[in-house]
């Protein structure tokens, strides 16, 4: 069994042991135990829905602090999509990206410019392929929801890096070179928009090993920029994305920058897994892409962004009309090619975690025992047992977590007996 | 659900309404969630999803309704789809490709490209079907694990 590192962590003291996570939870992966919510980290994806709807704040993601760059020689700041919808459209953009290097980073890299590239060669990949519908590699909280709950259409996900390693990449490349340093020497920091992202580059997906060194949270420097803004006296070039590639910060932005027709853009994860239903149910072979994003109105509707995602949306749009729909030249593209890796090198396997036992009739003698116990529950689903469901909870019971008498009800009976 | 007597197995049994398209694909996602926890591999899953689908929404748009049964086994899916009428009159002409006698209502959601019993007969590797009319439409498909 292969270790399963997280993201999304909880505060412990901060949690009264409520049960709104534990019902919100995409897969089943949150139970209350002690008074506590506890994450099943095997089934845990990184969405942040957690994080999203916990009024206590109790929910939080395990990230680094500008403190961490100190380590290497030359820090990077790989700025995410989402932070350009974080500020007001009068502000420059440009001169956002400057603020960073007074919060110590000694080079920024513009994360949008990997989507333009990606935007390139999705493009090319899509016209080549036979498979319908391909399904888009950037928010990896639905990629492992893919692992876990929908392993055939494992097939279907176009095998790329993501703006942030790709980025990354050509980042430490270019550094590396100018500089004379070795890639230890050099830290790339992405500054993250979710949790996801923080798990995708100590745990990636298709790839051995990321180049990202670690993520910084959005959230957690926001106030500095904003105070930096003013008076920050560099004015090297660093926004380098045309609109279209900002435009990856939204959902359906992807398929924009395509210039796709036929295409399914869907954001928030409940809507992502019905239509993942379809998929697998081959009703939807007769389009082309699927973009999904666990958050609504996507990256930029991430967890640890500021602005409200509405607007954060509404800005992005506004911003990719600004910088125009060139996209790059092929020429460009393939020079970039020929620098680094973007496809996968690693395959992607089914994640088997849901299954009862994996010698089937151990599972099928398990499975009649779930019914049975899931018969004397009440099938209210209140939750008050610490599992999600009375289903869930029945399946607890099978596999040793949890004993009958949690249930209220049944000790209720249990007593008036 | 319940055991089966004589193996071991697991019987699934949902009930299907006529014309109740809000709950249509429930049998079948149901069924999914079962066949994951018992660890099935995932190209049988996705087979059996497609083929208990298809099914279920036969019954709700062409029949009075009827029921879906599914008996899972170490080496064996099986699943029967048993209607109460009115049965198909010619069955050899309702499994071809693009044959169907939906509505226009019907066609309006999303159905009736006549691919339904088609895709069945493909996602099983075993399939048979039997009609009487006034009586009723049994379909039994196996998919071997
Ligand atoms: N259970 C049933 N009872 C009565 N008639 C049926 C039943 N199942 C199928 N049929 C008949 O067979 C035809 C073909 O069925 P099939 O499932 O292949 O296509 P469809 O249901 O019409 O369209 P699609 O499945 O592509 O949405 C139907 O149009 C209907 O006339
Ligand atoms: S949609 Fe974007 S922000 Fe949200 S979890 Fe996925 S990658 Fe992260
Ligand atoms: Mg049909």
């Amino acid at each position: 069994m292969k270790e399963y590192w997280h993201s999304v962590a909880l505060e412990k003291e901060k949690c009264n042991g409520c049960t709104i996570c534990l019902r919100r939870c995409p897969t089943e992966a949150i139970r209350i135990r002690d008074g506590k919510a506890k994450i099943i980290k095997e089934r845990c994806i990184d969405c942040g829905e957690c994080i999203k709807v916990c009024p206590y704040h109790a929910k939080k993601a395990f990230a680094h602090d500008l403190k961490s760059i100190e380590k290497y020689e030359f820090k990077i700041a790989l700025v995410s999509l989402p932070l350009y919808g974080q500020f007001e459209l009068d502000n420059d953009i440009n001169r956002i990206f400057n603020c960073f290097y007074e919060l110590g980073f000694d080079k920024v890299y513009d994360v949008a410019y990997g989507a333009d590239v990606l935007t390139t060669l999705q493009s090319d990949i899509l016209k080549k392929s036979k498979r319908k519908p391909l399904i888009a590699t950037l928010c990896p909280a639905i990629i492992r929801l893919i692992q876990i709950r929908f392993p055939s259409l494992i097939d279907h996900i176009i095998p790329i890096e993501s703006p942030m390693e790709i980025t990354a990449r050509l980042a430490k490349k270019e550094v590396s070179q100018e500089h004379c340093l070795d890639f230890n020497k050099i830290g790339a920091f992405y500054i993250t928009q979710c949790p996801a992202k923080i798990t995708s580059i100590k745990k990636p997906i298709g790839i051995k090993e990321s180049y990202v060194d670690g993520a910084i949270p959005i959230k957690s420097i926001y106030t500095k920029l904003l105070k930096i803004y003013k008076d920050v006296k560099k004015n090297d070039k660093i926004q380098k994305a045309s609109g279209k590639g900002i435009g990856w910060a939204r959902v359906g932005g992807q398929s924009f920058a395509l210039g796709l027709d036929n295409y399914l853009a869907v954001d928030g994860i409940e809507n992502v897994i019905k239509v993942l239903e379809e998929i697998e149910l081959g009703k939807l072979n007769n389009i082309d892409f699927f973009e999904g994003y666990a958050c609504v109105t996507g990256c930029v509707g991430g967890p640890l962004n500021v602005e409200n995602p509405f607007i954060a949306r509404n800005r992005i749009r506004q911003l990719s009309k600004c910088y125009g729909d060139k996209s790059l030249e092929k020429s460009e593209v393939d020079e970039i090619l020929k620098t680094i890796q973007v496809k996968w090198t690693e395959k992607i396997e089914p994640l088997g975690i849901l299954k009862l036992d994996s010698d089937i009739e151990k599972a099928i003698k398990k499975m009649e025992l779930l019914d049975k116990i899931n018969k004397k529950l009440p099938g209210i689903d209140c939750g008050s047992c610490g599992s999600p469901n009375c289903h869930a909870m029945a399946e607890d019971v099978v596999r040793g977590t949890a004993t009958l008498e949690d249930c209220i009800i049944m000790l209720k009976k249990k007593v008036d007996k | 659900m319940g055991s089966n007597e004589k193996n071991t197995g697991i019987k699934l049994e949902y009930e299907i309404l006529k014309d109740d398209f809000a709950r249509a694909g429930e049998a079948s996602s149901g069924i999914k969630k079962v066949l994951r926890q018992l660890g099935i591999d995932s190209s049988a899953i996705r087979k059996t999803a497609i083929a208990t689908y298809e099914a279920e929404i036969n019954i709700v748009i062409h029949s009075e309704g009827g029921k879906i049964l599914v008996y899972i086994k170490p080496d064996k899916i099986e699943i029967i789809a048993k209607d109460n009428g009115p049965g198909i009159k010619d069955i050899d002409l309702a499994m071809q490709k693009g044959f169907s006698t939906a509505s226009n209502r019907v066609r309006e959601l999303g159905f009736g490209a006549g691919m339904g019993l088609p895709n069945m007969k493909k996602s099983s590797d075993e399939f048979y079907i039997e009609s009487e009319m006034g009586k009723g439409t049994t379909v039994k498909m196996i998919i071997t694990l």
